[in-house]
């Protein structure tokens, strides 16, 4: 039986136990199905995976689950200490217990997709794969056909949301690699404003599959503020897709935040179809042991007067893997574009490996575009700096690697998410720069 | 406590110090002076360890051990501490983390504990507030983005925290405006003590009306050519370098 | 810039274009171990020769074209093409200037090549191939004494065939690619350079190719080695004139660089990019690849960019020798039609490797052009580096041009800096030459010379001014 053949079978089983659909939602299903077969699982003979197998996936016989059963205390100690409107999902079931949605102000939904579905299925089914159709790649084609829980996001125009809104999604450890298939729709309406954190974290031993398909739509002048914290379990797989549509003048802002996961592949794409639309990139990357990062971000700018900044830094250590694949497109007659993109990478061991592909594709002529990328060394004259301090040299490297990814963190506003990026940075860098300690105490004061 | 001897350095294959003589000893402040090129700046850089300076002969001593034997964080730890003159900017480095991690590489090296974390503090915020600073500073990465003036401020709390036994402050007083001066003349002058050296390498006397040194050494040409006390800036000052380079010569 | 003024600046003449009346002895187009072994009795060569070609032959036919290249072009006919086409008398061959048929010189004349002035007062050594088959050479006389062997790669093969045999196909190997294995099947010419071992090559080499009969491709091979602490400048230039029908050239360049050797290779490239709509340009695939095979090697590309069709083309350094060094900087021009994909590809395998690529495109009317570089760090390139600049300049709003740089490091000491820009020129900086009296046109020149001042000075000095002369030729009429 072919690895696709496995996955088919699941499928089919899922289908038999669910009660009657929408029509559209059965057609898209088997749409999925149906395209996923024709492609396959990627390989890396095409481009867009080169430098990822995906093999660790393929090859796997992961289950459904429909228990999201957590114990309380453990997803206390993993949930961000952050006062939010918060949905939960186990293994992508959809947790009551642990959301906490509390009042959300007027003209804000907050959903799992299941109730969306069930209160206006129709109202989903206009704008969910709009954007990330079967045809983007065999993984969105997967989700499609096994879409089922998820979270539908809706801001009405000119509703500023006061607290960030958490989607949380925990990976649990058992006896058999469980696959979920998360979708995620969100609908800002023009002038509004929102944050939302997606945060993807899980029981250590865990070595599930999720496979997310975001799509988000900003109308006229929308704000979002976008932080994906993936901080999975080290033999979890996490493939996401996240496509952004971006009406005139809007902004999304994204920090895509990946410290976990054994094999990982996120796909970033925003159309920028209005003008003054604007989209900002903030990435950070941070592999040890065998871990696989893989990020493939994609611009296109459609439309005149429209802007974008990518910065996205990469750490690897030991054995880990990182890919950066950063792509501009400027389309004819889209004049007066501004693009920057950097990637600038560190290398802590001769095993590890980085394969970097900043990209432009320009076809207008009054642009103003830039990318560039790095991989390489600290600063020597900053090294001597803080050894004249009397700091001994490993330290001083580990204070400028923990700086190194600083400068991404430095631009998020919201201290539970960059404290806690920066203790993890500094506990997962290697021990000889002994910081672990010093972050903390830092922390700590600033916290007075 | 500092003894440099017959100290020949060279930068590139030219020769800038040659056979400089100095002594330094507890509770002393000496102002070390000299035209433009005369190789001051070298001589604490030397001390300090910096890269691309070969001692061709002679010695540095501090305390009895041989300076030149010492890493560079093992001067730092011994007490010997460098105030640039162009203090390198360190993005992302917060000056907390910085602070922290010299005061617990100088007291590991003297078999001390680390800091506790509240002690730390403490003593933090004192400095700060003595050198007109404000606390939120801390959080700002070292130098980036700083004036001219705050990196120098900077400089001096750095001192003000980790209390070297020698003080090295390298043109601390360019680029300053009168009120900075005063404030990091203050935070020099606190750290003066009985057990302590300064060494002030300066180009003007100007400083030295707030910081009155015990000694002056007028540097020319690789060697100091005259040592006086307060006085001799005060002539220097008024008369420029020429005279000393003219009686050197003779 | 006013679209008008545009268009006149697209429509420039190719001021090439022109044929030579010289009459080919031409096999029937078409491709198959005949037509292989009829190019190898006409070349004279031995046994192994054509046994080396067949199995290139033979890993050709089951290779594909490849399809990842940025480029829009029909599918070539292989068996539409003539692989062989000689002046009338090969075995006649001019041993002087004197000797070389009038029309030739005619020729060169039209192109603005001050031959005979250039080999004497540069002291420049001339290999003039003209199609396929080598028609001059001078200076021999003076690199024999020096020891070096400059000749065409025919009689390489007929008179130094240990050499060939020993360094042919050890950089780019048959079955490298499509290109290459079709060129080491037919290749009918091209230069042979040797520099033994200590010796600095007295003058520097320079070659001139063109394409002359109709629906013939040219397949040149080149070969070029430096023996430890050898060094040799080597220069290519081409025109090509015009004609209809689409022109393919597959050639193969190979450096062998050992301990301590230097090779600096440039080229000038100007061949026929077809008409208004891209009819009759050339196809342009090359494969160039340099093995700094020593310690301390040294390799450099510089090329100028300014003709064809379509270009497929990455010089490309193997970085093996401790402490060797590759450096490739580029000009690229294109107008109308034309489309190019070209870069380089810096291997980084041994330890304290250095890399320079410094790639400036100019991009005008409705051309479209990529930089498609690679710079690979093995684990056992301890401390190499890798410094890339990239800058692409649009003029017009029709053209496209794209970026692909790829970056492959496995190794923590290696520090590697891509930087690329894309824009168009300066409306400022226009602005402010015209303020100064400037035209328009002359002003968009000295923009664009400054713009690729960086790679221009890596070119020996006669070839600068060429250069600087060819970016003004294709860009003519095209700024407003």
């Amino acid at each position: 039986m072919s690895d696709e053949q496995r996955f088919l079978d699941r499928l089919a089983e899922r289908n038999a136990q669910r009660g009657d659909e929408p029509t559209w939602i059965a057609a898209r299903r088997q749409a999925g199905a149906a395209r996923f077969e024709a492609l396959g699982f990627p390989h890396r003979r095409v481009e867009e995976w080169k430098y990822t197998d995906v093999r660790d996936i393929a090859r796997n016989d992961f289950v459904l689950t429909e228990n999201a059963d957590f114990s309380p205390a453990t997803a206390a100690a993993l949930t961000l200490p952050l006062d939010a409107h918060r949905l939960t999902f186990v293994d992508g079931v959809f947790a009551p217990a642990l959301s906490d949605l509390g009042s959300l102000p007027e003209g804000v939904q907050v959903l799992p997709l299941s109730r969306a579905l069930e209160e206006n299925h129709e109202a989903v089914g206009g704008p969910l794969g709009r954007l990330t159709g079967v045809d983007f790649s065999s993984f969105a084609a997967l989700n499609t056909a096994f879409m089922e829980e998820g979270a539908v996001v809706r801001l009405a125009p000119r509703t500023v949301v006061d607290k960030p809104i958490v989607l949380q999604f925990l990976s649990r450890a058992g006896e058999q690699d469980v696959m979920s298939h998360p979708r995620i729709l969100v609908e800002a309406g023009g002038r509004s404003e929102a944050t939302l954190i997606e945060h993807h974290v899980g029981e250590a031993e865990a070595a599930n599959f999720t496979n997310l398909v975001e799509e988000i739509i900003l109308e006229r002048g929308a704000i979002l503020t976008h932080y994906k914290l993936q901080e999975a379990p080290l033999k979890d797989r996490h493939i996401a897709s996240i496509h952004v549509e971006q009406a005139r003048d809007s902004r999304y802002v994204s920090f895509n935040l990946n410290l976990g996961g054994g094999l990982v592949r996120n796909d970033l794409v925003s159309e920028l179809n209005g003008e003054g639309a604007e989209a900002i990139y903030n990435g950070l990357f941070y592999g040890q042991g065998r871990q696989h990062v893989d990020n493939h971000t994609l611009v296109n700018h459609n439309a005149p007067r429209t802007f974008s900044r990518e910065n996205y830094k990469g750490i690897l250590d030991d054995r880990a893997h990182g890919v950066f694949n950063g792509k501009v497109i400027v389309k004819r007659d889209s004049q007066q574009i501004e693009a920057e993109q950097s990637n600038a990478n560190l290398l802590l061991s001769d095993r590890a490996e980085i394969d970097t592909k900043p990209e432009l594709e320009i076809y207008a002529d009054d642009v103003k575009c830039a990318h560039g990328a790095t991989t390489g060394q600290l600063d020597e004259e900053a090294i001597y700096a803080l050894r004249t301090r009397g700091i001994d040299e490993q330290t001083a490297r580990g204070l400028l690697t923990l700086a190194f990814a600083g400068e991404v963190m430095d631009r998020v506003d919201l201290d539970a998410v960059s404290e806690r990026v920066e203790l993890a940075v500094a506990g997962k860098l290697p021990e000889r720069f002994n910081l672990a300690g010093l972050v903390e105490t830092a922390s700590a004061f600033s916290e007075e | 406590m500092l003894e440099v001897k017959d100290l020949h350095v060279t930068v590139e294959g030219s020769e800038i110090l040659k056979g400089l003589n100095l002594t330094i000893g507890a509770g002393e402040v000496h102002a070390l002076m000299g035209p433009n090129g005369a190789g001051k700046s070298t001589l604490s850089a030397v001390i300090a360890g910096k890269d691309g300076y070969e001692v061709t002969s002679g010695s540095i001593t501090f305390e009895g051990r041989d300076v030149l034997e010492m890493e560079i964080e093992e001067r730092a730890q011994a007490g010997l501490l460098l105030g640039f003159q162009y203090p390198v900017e360190i993005p992302g480095v917060k000056n907390i983390y910085l602070l922290k991690a010299a005061l617990n590489a100088q007291r590991a090296a003297r078999g001390e504990d680390e800091i506790p974390a509240p002690e730390f503090m403490k003593l933090v915020k004192e400095k700060v507030g003595f050198m007109k600073m404000d606390a939120s500073f801390l959080q700002r990465a070292v130098n980036e983005g700083f004036s001219g003036g705050e990196k120098k401020r900077n400089e001096i709390l750095q001192m003000l925290v980790l209390q070297p036994k020698l003080a090295m402050l390298d043109e601390i007083d360019s680029g300053l405006d009168i009120d900075a001066m005063k404030v990091v003349a203050d935070g020099v002058n606190s750290l003066r003590g009985e057990d302590k050296g300064i060494l002030l390498v300066t180009h003007y006397q100007r400083l030295l009306d707030y910081i009155v040194p015990d000694h002056v050494h007028v540097l020319v040409d690789g060697r100091i050519v005259k040592s006086g006390d307060a006085d001799l800036a005060r002539e220097l000052e008024s008369r420029g370098y020429d005279w000393v380079v003219e009686d050197s010569a003779a | 810039m006013a679209s008008q003024e545009m268009e006149e600046l697209v429509r420039r003449e190719y001021k090439e274009g022109f044929v030579t009346d010289i009459e080919s002895e031409t096999v029937p187009p078409g491709l198959d171990e005949g037509t292989i072994a009829f190019i190898s009795k006409k070349k004279g060569e031995p046994e192994w020769m054509l046994e080396w070609r067949l199995k290139a032959y033979h890993q050709w036919l089951k290779m594909t074209s490849p399809s990842w290249a940025h480029l829009d072009y029909p599918p070539i006919d292989y068996q539409a093409i003539s692989y062989y086409s000689a002046p009338k008398r090969p075995e006649d061959r001019p041993q002087s200037l004197d000797e070389v048929d009038p029309k030739l010189l005619e020729t060169y004349e039209k192109l603005g090549i001050p031959l005979h002035e250039r080999a004497a007062l540069a002291g420049v050594a001339v290999d003039a191939v003209f199609d396929s088959v080598s028609v001059t050479t001078t200076f021999k006389e003076k690199l024999h004494e020096a020891g070096v062997i400059f000749c065409s790669i025919s009689e390489a093969i007929r008179d130094y065939p240990e050499l060939v045999q020993q360094y042919l196909g050890s950089v780019v190997p048959q079955g490298d690619n499509y290109f290459a294995a079709l060129n080491s099947a037919v290749f009918t010419d091209g230069s042979f350079v040797f520099v033994p071992e200590g010796v600095t090559c007295p003058m520097e080499l320079s070659t001139y190719f063109r394409i002359n009969a109709a629906n013939t491709g040219q397949f040149e091979r080149t070969l070029i080695v430096c023996e430890s602490r050898a060094e040799v400048s080597y220069l290519e230039g081409c025109t090509a004139p015009q004609r209809d029908e689409n022109q393919l050239h597959a050639a193969v360049v190979e450096l062998v660089a050992l301990e301590d050797a230097k090779i600096k290779y440039s080229t000038v490239q100007n061949w026929y990019p077809g008409d208004e709509d891209g009819k009759g340009g050339i196809y342009n695939f090359v494969t160039k690849r340099g093995d700094c095979r020593g310690d301390r090697s040294h390799i450099s590309w510089t090329q100028v960019e300014t003709g064809s069709a379509i270009t497929w083309k990455y010089p490309s350094c193997m970085l093996r020798g401790k402490d060797s060094v590759g450096e490739f900087y580029s000009v690229a021009v294109t107008n109308g039609r034309q489309q190019a994909d070209t870069g380089t590809k810096m291997v980084h395998i041994g330890e304290g490797t250095r890399s320079t690529i410094v790639s400036k495109g100019i991009a005008a009317g409705r051309s479209d052009q990529s930089y498609r570089g690679l710079v690979k760090v093995g684990p056992r390139a301890k401390n190499a580096r890798n410094f890339t600049q990239c800058d692409s300049l649009l003029i017009g709003d029709t053209c496209g041009a794209h970026t692909f740089p790829y970056q492959e490091i496995g190794n923590s000491s290696a520090k590697v800096e891509h930087e690329a820009t894309t824009s168009k020129i300066g409306e400022d900086q226009l602005f402010y030459c015209q303020s100064r009296g400037i035209g328009e046109e002359d002003a968009v020149n000295m923009i664009v010379n400054g713009f690729c001042k960086d790679v221009f000075q890596e070119l020996p000095m006669e070839f600068a001014v060429e250069a600087e002369a060819l970016l003004n030729v294709t860009l003519e009429g095209a700024v407003g």
